[in-house]
């Protein structure tokens, strides 16, 4: 491998983590000033001009914060969990592209870090199962009941979405006929996914909300029956990298349903200025985080039965129903 | 290949020190989170020998499902603390005899020489990918998948009709 080569994928590497923490810095001040617009109050907006330096505000003062470890709780898990819980929000979009091969002097550049590997969504799959370890292990050491149940009630939860969520994937996946991330946007050139495939983007936008635990499915950290859930014993940045891990989710969920449904970096114009792409794919990532905020702000949080029942007995079905049509009218219209 | 065989042997002492060390560990979570680590390492063992697609499917199913749900079980059950007293008498001299026979059957095959057969033909592109391998899976191995899947769905429903009688007689 030739130092050029290193360095090119090392950048890639540092541009998608900031990506993922400046847009956590100011996805948490988006959601503030769009629930207050829509709650009728103003929100936060004293920071800075239009509150734009309310994130570095909370973040220095969550440095500041002393920080606790319980004596109950089981300090080595205790300090592991929020690590874990981090580090898949932030390598999830190495299978997303932000834009089409450009030419830059003289050399070309694939704008993404691993887009072409035969196994993309499988990646995005596994990445996501994981993320589940570091919310129970968190609940579990924090020696706390509420954070106990919490984490229990949180895996039980994303086990049971992940499976609406993956069966979300495979209508695009057989449209496009491979689970490269490259060949799925290829394949939306002249129709986007959404229009061929509404009831899977549908399931995906669900199940994606609930595997991601925002609300309407904050079960996790109900604060009216569980305190907090499985952070209430965490302080300062240890609790900041849990805040940090839900918000880079969410961008990384928009990332990928923006591009498995709605066309990716494509849009008009994109093969004569290649670098329209990546603004193609913020608008649309945007408008999705736009989308789940507004979900916060309209649904009330479900009740834990009805969550469950919801995830087993309608998405799953639906889900498979929309496998076995999707793969029924390929073969009668000849793929 | 210097760099493949540092990368496996690293990879392999990890791999069983984090098997060890799940066996030895008094506490039940740790030792669920010791093989998650295990398969994590294995997953990327299949990576090394371009299996792409196994190493994401073993992350995806043991690491990220299956593991869970003992994690979950575990917890639920409050049972992580280990009971010293309770050890079944025949199982230490019977698992000295079991391992001896699996060193043993294993020395066998690797002496016997023909396992080693100099380098590894050349791999084609689309080698572990999941077009070959479903294509392999859905026509030579048909049956055998198959026979898996009813086994799977056998055993689910004999799950759900245990803990259904266990809740009629609870009533």
């Amino acid at each position: 491998m030739s130092l050029a080569l290193l360095i090119e994928w090392s950048l890639k590497s540092v541009v998608i983590i900031l990506v993922i923490l400046g847009g956590f810095a100011y996805l948490t001040l988006f959601e503030r000033r769009v629930l207050a617009r829509m709650q009728t109050r103003i929100g936060p907006n004293r920071a800075g001009p239009w509150g734009l330096l309310q994130p570095v505000a909370d973040g220095v003062k969550l440095i500041f914060n002393e920080e606790l470890i319980p004596a109950q709780a089981d300090k080595v898990l205790f300090l592991l969990a929020p690590v874990i819980t981090v580090v898949p929000a932030l390598i999830l979009l190495a299978v997303i592209p932000f834009g089409p091969e450009v030419t830059l002097f003289g050399r070309s550049y694939y704008l993404g870090l691993a887009s072409n590997v035969n196994v993309g969504v499988l990646y995005i799959l596994a990445v996501s199962s994981i993320a589940v370890y570091g919310i129970v292990i968190a609940g579990w050491a924090s020696g706390n009941k509420y954070a106990l149940l919490g984490g229990v009630r949180s895996t039980a939860q994303m086990v049971s979405y992940e499976l609406a969520l993956a069966l979300a994937f495979v209508g695009p996946i057989m449209l496009a006929g491979s689970m490269s991330v490259d060949a799925i946007i290829e394949g939306q050139r002249h129709l986007w996914y959404v229009i061929l495939q509404p009831l899977g983007f549908l399931i995906f936008l669900i199940a994606a909300v609930a595997e991601i635990n925002r609300a309407p499915f904050d079960m996790p950290e109900a604060e009216q029956e569980l305190v907090a859930g499985y952070h209430a014993e965490y302080s300062g940045m240890k609790f900041a990298l849990f805040f940090m891990a839900e918000y880079g989710k969410m961008i990384a969920v928009s990332f990928i349903a923006a591009t498995m449904f709605l066309g990716g970096y494509l849009g008009p114009f994109i093969d004569r200025w290649p670098l329209l792409g990546p603004i193609y794919l913020f608008i649309k990532v945007v408008a999705l985080l736009f989308f789940i905020v507004w979900l916060r702000a309209t649904f009330p949080r479900f009740r834990y039965d009805q969550l469950m029942a919801f995830g087993w007995k309608i998405l799953l079905p639906l889900g498979l129903l929309n496998v076995v049509v999707t793969g029924v009218i390929i073969v009668l219209v000849g793929g | 290949m210097t760099i493949d065989l540092v990368l496996f042997f690293g990879l392999a002492l990890i791999a069983v020190v984090a098997a060890i060390a799940m066996i030895a560990s008094r506490n039940a979570v740790y030792s669920a989170l010791f093989l998650v680590f295990n398969f994590l390492t294995v997953a990327t063992l299949y990576l090394l020998l371009n299996a792409a697609f196994i190493a994401v499917v073993q992350v995806t199913v043991y690491a990220g499902a299956i593991m869970v749900l003992f994690l979950f079980v575990i917890m639920l059950l409050g049972t992580e603390r280990e009971s010293i007293g309770g050890r079944i008498r025949w199982q230490m001299p019977l698992s000295i005899v079991l391992g001896l026979a699996l060193a043993g059957e294993l020395a066998y095959v690797l002496l016997r020489n023909d396992i080693v057969q100099g380098p590894l033909a050349d791999l084609t592109v689309e080698f572990g990918s999941p077009a070959s391998i479903g294509r392999v899976l859905f026509n030579e191995y048909l049956v055998p998948f198959e026979v898996t899947s009813i086994l799977l769905l056998v055993a689910m429903i004999g799950a759900i009709v245990i803990t259904r009688k266990q809740r009629e007689e609870g009533k």
